[in-house]
């Protein structure tokens, strides 16, 4: 599906004079910044790309299709694609049964469905036996205003404690077509916590390749760190370029893989004189602070971190930059705790 | 074709030149035998779901002696039909029917639910050739066959696979999900087959959560149903029979309806409350291997 049929974000209405509330836009509404440089349903072309390449690639869905770029690849491949309709724990029980038979399937939902809803047949059925499921999760944390039915703010909380299974944060369409060939060549389950639609590109101003598994320097800076992932290492590279401003010189270090977690690159940035910062989009609990947190501890680093995140509650509904402002993951919202955190 | 208890192949169904009756005989020797192997397992136990195996061996026999293609040599063998058990806690019944059929030694048997053993208390994928999914968590094996069915069909393969799953698991919405799936896809590689011992963990199946009438459940959701007495091997050959027979790559699913008896062949263990997790004493094991026995031989020179 073309983003073009969806509602326009309501960024640009901020601009006018009389400053009307934002509304809620549609499902799944874009978090580029205007004029920022996009690149339109990065994963499903991605996976059209590795499926030439592969013949054992397959893809289905639970009904969302076209709301997780599933659409590009079914009609690419529509031999190679199953609808398994609005029903999870069979598109996830089918996945494994799949990867059975020898195929690698990639089966996409929102976050939210596949995490709560699907659980114990994503553990059961593909994780224990260790087969290569490929979970393609739209919605991932806050990057919908539809509330608690669709954002999927412990999707990693939920999955982190899941054996064999390798979750990844992506940050932008770089990350998304550079991950998919190498999540189907990697043995065993992987989550994606999908973007989609007109996906921001980003990471090509930096000489930067997706590696599973790695962790990498996106830039350097000796006050402040930014440990990120996801969404959030757009944000901080701004927030970085934002702090400059105010002589804060900042390194940002992107973790798209959450597990298995690259601690050794992380904690050699962490353990500095500099301020370290997670930067996540996901709840405060369970996610890459937590993952830092614990790696920190684990290796006897005194250090302490501070967490940029979603707090710990249900969201509000309500227009994406107005919930990115309320609950801290907005530029400015960064830059003030940053600035703050220094004194 | 004669089955020998050693590196058996049954790349075929082994019926050729056998008058029904003979082959009636010989699955219900294979369920004899089956019956058998759960006895002794349940007793290195001191427990176990022997009361579900003996109820399901007429199925496991029917299938593994008559209907599945496989290589007990080589369990990966790419051909060979799927056989997937939903129910893990039936693991005691798959195990005898593996040894039955091959595939695992005999011998092995009596590691069952023993730290260490490849034969765990409830039956998982990683751990036992032969065990194509690791069931348990009810209401998942239907699902991963319909996966199956179609991964199998779009590569080409002739293989079929057939998903074991009891009442109980019908309860689960999952499984409902699948039929809906199954259809759709028109899976006509699929057979399920649900084991009707009308029991579950909390008591009746009509008390804990009333599945019936579950024949006509089955035909609205568009599967090839048919109802049979799930400890008649005649009946049982007939059924898989016809679900063969109406096989195909594109076309309905199939399901056979079985309606079992929990204890079946054993009368201490049949006129016994009926219980999920069946108590039996120490001395009453061997009481049990002669009441199968004499009900088997009994029948056997009728």
């Amino acid at each position: 599906m073309s983003s073009t049929t969806e509602a326009p974000d309501t960024t640009a209405a901020a601009a006018t004079a009389a400053k009307p509330k934002l509304k809620t836009s549609a499902m799944i509404a874009s978090f580029a910044d205007p004029g920022q440089k996009t690149s339109n349903a990065p994963f499903g072309h991605a996976l059209v790309k590795a499926a030439q390449e592969n013949d054992k690639i397959v893809g289905l869905t639970a009904d969302l299709g076209k709301y997780t770029d599933m659409d590009i690849f079914a009609k690419a491949f529509p031999e190679r694609f199953f609808q398994m309709g609005m029903a999870e724990q069979l598109l996830f029980g089918a996945a494994a049964g799949l990867a059975e038979s020898g195929l690698i399937p990639f089966a996409s939902t929102y976050s939210v469905f596949a995490a709560r809803r699907a659980y114990d047949f994503l553990c059961l059925d593909a994780a224990e036996p260790n087969l290569n499921v490929n979970i393609v999760g739209g919605l991932p944390g806050l990057t919908t205003g539809y509330g608690p039915s669709h954002q999927a703010t412990e999707d990693m909380a939920i999955f982190r404690g899941m054996p064999n299974l390798t979750i990844v944060d992506p940050c932008d369409s770089v990350d998304i077509e550079q991950a998919v060939p190498q999540l189907a060549a990697s043995d065993g389950p992987t989550y994606l916590r999908l973007l989609r639609g007109n996906v921001p590109t980003v990471l090509d101003e930096y000489d930067y390749t997706f590696e599973l598994g790695k962790a990498k320097v996106l830039r350097g800076g000796n006050d402040v760190v930014f440990i990120s992932s996801g969404l959030m290492t757009m944000r901080a590279l701004q927030a970085a370029k934002a702090l400059a401003a105010h002589n804060v010189d900042v390194a940002v270090v992107h973790t798209p893989t959450i597990k298995p977690f690259d601690a050794e690159t992380v904690l050699k940035e962490i353990n500095t004189d500099r301020l370290s910062v997670t930067l996540e989009n996901h709840s405060v609990v369970g996610g890459l602070f937590e993952t830092v947190a614990s790696a920190v501890v684990t290796a006897g680093v005194g250090k302490r971190v501070v967490p940029i995140a979603l707090p710990d509650q249900f969201l509000d509904a309500g227009a994406l930059p107005t919930l990115h402002d309320r609950y801290g993951l907005a530029v400015d919202r960064i830059v003030a705790k940053v600035l703050a955190e220094l004194g | 074709m004669v089955l020998t208890k050693e590196a058996q192949t049954q790349e075929t169904n082994p019926d050729a030149g056998e008058t029904s009756a003979q082959r009636v005989e010989r699955v219900s020797a294979a369920a004899y035998r089956i019956r058998h192997h759960a006895l002794n397992m349940g007793e290195v136990q001191g427990q176990g779901y022997v009361g579900q195996a003996l109820g399901a061996a007429d199925m496991l026999a029917t299938v593994y002696g008559d209907q599945l293609r496989f290589r007990a040599e080589d369990p990966h063998w790419e051909s060979r039909d799927r056989f997937l058990l939903s129910t893990g806690h039936y693991a005691i019944g798959h195990y005898a029917a593996l040894a039955e059929a091959g595939i695992i030694p005999v011998q092995e048997l009596e590691t069952y639910g023993s730290d260490d053993s490849r034969l765990p208390m409830s039956g998982m994928s990683t751990y036992t050739p032969g065990m194509e999914i690791s069931g348990g968590s009810l209401g998942h094996g239907l699902t991963i066959a319909v996966g199956m069915a179609l991964g199998l069909r779009y590569q080409g393969s002739k293989a079929r696979v057939f998903n074991f799953l009891s009442d109980g698991e019908l309860d689960e919405g999952s499984t409902w999900e699948a039929a809906m799936g199954a259809h759709h896809h028109q899976l006509g590689n699929l057979t399920a087959m649900v084991d009707i011992n009308a029991l579950q963990a909390d008591g009746k199946t009509d008390t804990v959560l009333r599945t019936e009438p579950v024949t006509e459940k089955w035909e609205s959701f568009g599967w090839y149903t048919q109802r049979v007495d799930g400890n008649d091997v005649g009946a049982l050959l007939a059924a898989f029979g016809k679900a063969t027979s109406q096989a195909a790559a594109v076309g309905r699913p199939s399901v056979i309806l079985c309606d079992t008896k929990v204890g079946r062949g054993v009368p201490l263990l049949e006129n016994r409350e009926k219980a999920h997790f069946m108590r039996i004493e120490e001395n009453e094991w061997q009481i049990c291997r002669e009441q199968l026995t004499a009900g088997y031989q009994g029948k056997a020179s009728a």
